[in-house]
């Protein structure tokens, strides 16, 4: 008897075809297993700077905004709460030199890496897609490059970060098992587009 | 659907807040000494007015903080809202 190797799998890997099939003006794909560190610590005190050493980037204390410090993004999530994204395989690395930075200061991280996976928006119709499950201001001019939010989309939390609010592309950070449920409202609801289309 | 001011967030959707009944309801300073009466009128009894009301909420769909709000309970328009560490703001 032979025992298959267990083979990851994304939460959106069945839907790779169908989100690779959108009308134009609208893009969607998975970005799949992501690093996702959740930091919590007091913004004025001595871990935080250690913290921001150890990154190589500021943690942001500004309501709903992220910094990029090469391929992390620090996302902010509460006044001393706060998410680090980065590239897929960082989590024991980074979560190491957080801990090591915080060292008996009070604060907390936690790898929520397994907790979300994550839904890239992009195209020109991807704001009028996004608004059609969500009250929140998106014009470019309010939700700037930049911008992180969290808020239910079509009643399912998400956590939505504009990498780039111009040329609108959008990262949707969302629960596990919610995923299949928002990319197929997605899916649906950028159909009426594909009728609009040349 | 109304918008909150989440003091962190700005406005937002109500859906996203969760009501936390009347604020500035101080906990007794000495516990031990209640009677059952004063212990209900602390749990139980709180002004009902028709008017501008300090209420607790919290924004638990996004930032997770809970917040103070002074709400018209007749018109449901949210007369100011302030952080926790705030004193409580004169509305007319």
């Amino acid at each position: 008897m032979t025992v298959d190797h267990p083979q990851r799998r994304s939460p959106l890997a069945h839907l790779t075809a169908e989100l690779a099939a959108t009308p134009v003006g609208v893009s969607l794909s998975e970005v799949p297993f992501l690093t996702q560190l959740n930091l919590r610590v007091d913004p004025l005190g001595r871990a935080a700077r250690a913290v921001e050493e150890a990154l190589g980037a500021t943690l942001p204390t500004a309501a709903n905004t992220a910094v990029a410090a090469g391929d992390l993004d620090v996302l902010w999530l509460g006044p001393d709460e706060w998410l680090l994204v980065a590239p897929e395989g960082r989590q024991e690395s980074l979560e190491k030199s957080l801990r090591q930075a915080i060292g008996t200061e009070h604060g907390a991280v936690v790898d929520l890496s397994a907790h979300r996976t994550t839904v890239e928006l992009s195209g020109a119709l991807a704001r009028d897609l996004l608004a059609k499950g969500c009250s929140l201001d998106l014009h470019p001019a309010v939700f700037t490059t930049g911008s992180c939010a969290q808020l239910p989309l079509a009643q399912a939390p998400v956590l939505l970060l504009a990498r780039d609010s111009e040329m609108p592309r959008y990262w949707l950070l969302v629960r596990t098992s919610f995923a299949p449920y928002v990319a197929a409202w997605l899916l649906d609801a950028c159909v009426e587009y594909a009728a609009s289309g040349p | 659907m109304q918008l909150i001011p989440c003091p962190w967030c700005g406005p937002r959707d109500e859906v996203e807040f969760h009501y936390g009944g009347a604020a500035h309801v101080a906990y007794p300073e000495d516990p031990q000494s209640l009677t059952d009466e004063d212990w209900a009128r602390y749990v139980f009894f709180r002004d009902n007015p028709k008017g501008p009301f300090a209420e607790r909420w919290c924004h638990t769909a996004s930032c997770r903080r809970w917040f103070n709000a002074i709400r018209d309970t007749a018109t449901h328009q949210v007369l100011a809202v302030y952080r926790m560490d705030e004193a409580k703001p004169v509305t007319s």
